[in-house]
């Protein structure tokens, strides 16, 4: 049935030297469970989870330990049982090497996994089955991290056509999800099913690369197994980088996604083979996701495919790996798209699909930059159709209106540019540049209209609140005006002429005639209907008191 | 003739009529160029400027009455984008009115506070909650840096905190060209 589905080139894209034979001549290993975890709480797209435990908690294998902070996150869990030590900012796997909030977990070896209903998703509503994905931490495992739970939605005015499941794993050296779908495939396919169920597409469309032959097979054998209607497995030609989404789409059902649209709006979605495992496991199986196959490769004695729980030190992968003595840098991603590693005490996020040793002859460092010859090599590799030499020359010389009209948000990063051009321009750093330079202008932007808003809100208010007072002021004086022209109405008779002319005295005189009467109405109220004997009291302490009067007056004791 | 006459000025009237009535109709409310101004200045509202707010210094450069270098945060780029908005020249800032500082935010001592309130007036942009007699604090990221509420505070427990970078406002830098030696110099 493949040979008759009609297949689609993306434009543009390389096809470097995939290396990936070395790391699945052995199968998934798993590793031992780490001294310590350190699980960061913000590890997808989207607000960071609010931390759930504080230390000296006890947490079991599963348990939520950081909830979703809105709708666009995803919590995190417990990788194993043990107990909390410290809820604190620890070194991230980012290129940055800044710190991130983040849980640290001393295991206590049992590994017991925290009791969990069953949740019955086929009878949940959608927006149920939703909410519960985000509360078992599902995010996009093929890099991105973008929660799942926002995906699994269909547009509102296109109904789902296609749902592309993403096993196309085009960079060099990563085989994670190649070994996933040869081992796990019948996961896979469930959570695709599954996938299937919630957003009713009328056809699931498998994309693996035609360098993975094991995966194709266990991947066909596992969906003739589950008899799933509509499902496919497609093979597609290996060039990178057809694992990205668009590229993807774009080869299977020949929709090149436009400029500020979505997948969806043309009724199709895209997940990874990783995702589409996640989901099953959460579903089905009860198991947030706590853990991910990682490749480590690269100038490494064993490569391999590890299934390492979230939250591991990246420096116990190397040594399980065996990272060989003249390595001098850790790449986190491939060789196309990673980063560099600042520090290895950073642990394993869910978006740590590879881990790359590399050396001086495995990577030699790039040779000098020289200027941009201006050949077009880079626009023609483009698999996002765009002008890679413009886009530098704008984000070079800082002038990022000019870099966004030329659709820089639309780069991927994918390298390609960087890979052909002959001038050794590293141009994806400046592109990278450019982005992050932007994103800060735009949070400035943000801040300073919110600050705008709230200045003028203040100043109105300070408007209101003066007229307020002044009106407040006002209407008291007039009040006050119109009684003492009453009162002078009624004694007018005595001396008209003189209280007309000066209305002025005549308020102050009401106003006297007020108090007066106040202070004589205020008699202390405590000294009537006295008894007798208190009334004694009260008289002789009024003598006493005259007595000492005249003491003073007099400066002599009388006689007693 | 006189047809020609009567055309002209029949098509002045009913021409001027539209335009009367289009600028009635479509009257701009307020100066856009003052708000196109005020759109690159920071916000900050702190007064540097020699002016009680940003806008007050947008509506002097609008007429004219002040130099377009004279806001400290908006710094050499804020005067950059002046500039080309304006068709001025680029003047480094006025160092009198202050120099370019990385974005802080005010930190109250909350041990310290009296709960004067007096802080709390001095904010233009309402980012401190509290109430008399009772402890004060600062909404971060609210907080524009402006500095206005440190000198009203009695009992000096206001401080000016720099912003640490983190992992969701790292920039990557700008890349670099590093220079590698060919040779070893030698020691002459
Ligand atoms: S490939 Fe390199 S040299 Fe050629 S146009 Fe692109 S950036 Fe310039
Ligand atoms: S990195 Fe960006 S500009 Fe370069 S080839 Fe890839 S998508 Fe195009
Ligand atoms: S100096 Fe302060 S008040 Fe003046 S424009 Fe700049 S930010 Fe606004
Ligand atoms: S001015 Fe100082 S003491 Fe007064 S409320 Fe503000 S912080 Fe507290």
């Amino acid at each position: 049935m493949n040979a008759l589905r009609k297949l689609f080139g993306f434009h543009g894209g390389v096809k470097p030297a995939p290396n990936k034979d070395l790391s699945t001549r052995e199968p998934i290993a798993q590793i031992a469970l780490p001294e310590r975890f350190v699980v960061p709480l913000h590890q997808s797209v989207g607000g960071t989870p609010r931390p759930l435990v504080a230390p000296g908690a006890q947490v079991q294998k599963g348990q939520r330990i950081g909830a979703a902070d809105g709708n666009v996150s995803a919590a995190v869990h417990a990788p194993t049982s043990g107990t909390v030590l410290a809820v604190e900012p620890r070194i991230m796997a980012h290129p940055s090497g800044l710190a991130g909030p983040a849980v640290v977990i001393a295991p206590d070896g049992l590994d017991t996994a925290c009791e969990r209903d069953p949740f019955l998703w086929r009878s949940a509503k959608p927006d149920e089955v939703r909410d519960f994905l985000r509360d078992a931490g599902v995010v996009g495992l093929g890099g991105a991290v973008f929660p799942s739970h926002l995906k699994l939605r269909a547009g509102r005015e296109h109904p789902m056509q296609t749902l592309v499941i993403n096993g196309a794993e085009c960079e060099p050296f990563i085989t994670c999800d190649d070994m996933l779908m040869r081992e796990r495939a019948t996961g896979i396919v469930r959570g695709a099913a599954i996938m299937g169920e919630l957003m009713q597409p009328r056809e699931v469309l498998i994309g693996i690369e035609d360098n993975k032959p094991q995966a194709v097979a266990a991947m066909r054998a596992a969906v003739q197994a589950a008899g799933v209607r509509g499902m496919e497995v497609v093979v597609v030609p290996t060039r990178y980088p057809a694992g990205g989404a668009k590229q993807l789409i774009r080869v299977l059902t020949g929709i090149e996604v436009p400029h500020g649209t979505r997948s969806t709006d043309f009724g199709v979605q895209c997940f990874n083979t990783g995702t589409a495992y996640a989901i099953w496991q959460a579903l089905e199986q009860g198991m947030p996701l706590i853990s991910r196959i990682v490749t480590v490769a690269g100038n490494v004695a064993r490569p391999r495919n590890f299934e390492v729980r979230i939250g591991t030190p990246l420096a116990q992968l190397f040594e399980a790996a065996q990272a060989l003595p003249d390595t001098e840098r850790y790449i986190m991603g491939g060789p196309m798209m990673g980063f560099r590693l600042p520090d290895l005490a950073a642990p394993v996020q869910k978006a740590t699909n590879c881990l790359l040793a590399g050396s001086p002859a495995l990577f030699p460092p790039p040779p000098p930059e020289m200027p941009c010859i201006r050949c077009g090599d880079c626009a023609k590799v483009c698999p996002a159709d765009l002008q890679p030499f413009e886009l530098y020359w704008f984000a070079r010389a800082h002038n990022y209106g000019k870099a966004q009209e030329y659709s820089l948000f639309d780069c991927i990063e994918c390298g390609c540019c960087s890979y052909v051009c002959p001038s050794r321009i590293p141009l994806v750093d400046y592109y990278r540049y450019a982005k992050s330079e932007i994103w800060a202008r735009e949070r400035d932007k943000a801040s300073a209209d919110g600050a705008r808003t709230r200045y003028e809100a203040r100043l109105a208010r300070a408007e209101r609140d003066k007229l307020e007072k002044a009106a407040k002021l006002a209407a008291k004086t007039a009040a006050g005006r119109q009684k003492a022209e009453q009162a002078m109405a009624g004694g007018a008779a005595a001396a008209p002429g003189e209280a007309a002319a000066d209305p002025k005295k005549a308020l102050i005189e009401a106003a006297m005639e007020r108090a007066r009467a106040q202070r004589e109405a205020a008699q202390p109220k405590n000294v009537e209907g006295l008894s007798a004997a208190q009334q004694a009291e009260i008289s002789k302490a009024e003598a006493r008191r005259e007595l000492a009067r005249q003491m003073a007056d007099n400066k002599e004791v009388p006689p007693e | 003739m006189l047809t020609a006459l009567i055309v002209m000025a029949v098509l002045g009237l009913v021409l001027g009529a539209a335009l009367g009535f289009a600028s009635v109709k479509f009257k701009v409310e307020g100066d856009p160029l003052v708000e196109k101004i005020d759109a690159i200045l920071p916000q900050t509202q702190c007064g540097q400027c020699g002016f009680p707010g940003c806008k007050p210094y947008a509506t002097a450069i609008a007429k004219g009455e002040a130099e377009i270098n004279q806001c400290p945060p908006g710094g050499d780029e804020g005067i950059r984008k002046l500039a080309d908005l304006l068709g001025r020249e680029y003047k480094p800032l006025n160092s009198e009115h202050g120099s370019e500082k990385p974005k802080a935010v005010a930190l109250i001592d909350e041990n310290v506070c009296i709960g004067c309130t007096l802080c709390l007036q001095a904010c233009p942009v309402d980012a401190i909650i509290g109430a008399a007699k009772q402890m004060h604090t600062v909404v971060v990221p609210l907080c524009t840096g402006c500095e206005l509420c440190v000198a009203p505070c009695p009992v000096d427990c206001i401080s000016m905190e720099v912003l640490p970078e983190n992992v969701e406002t790292w920039k990557w830098k700008y890349p670099v060209f590093r220079l590698q030696p060919t040779t070893e110099r030698k020691a002459a």
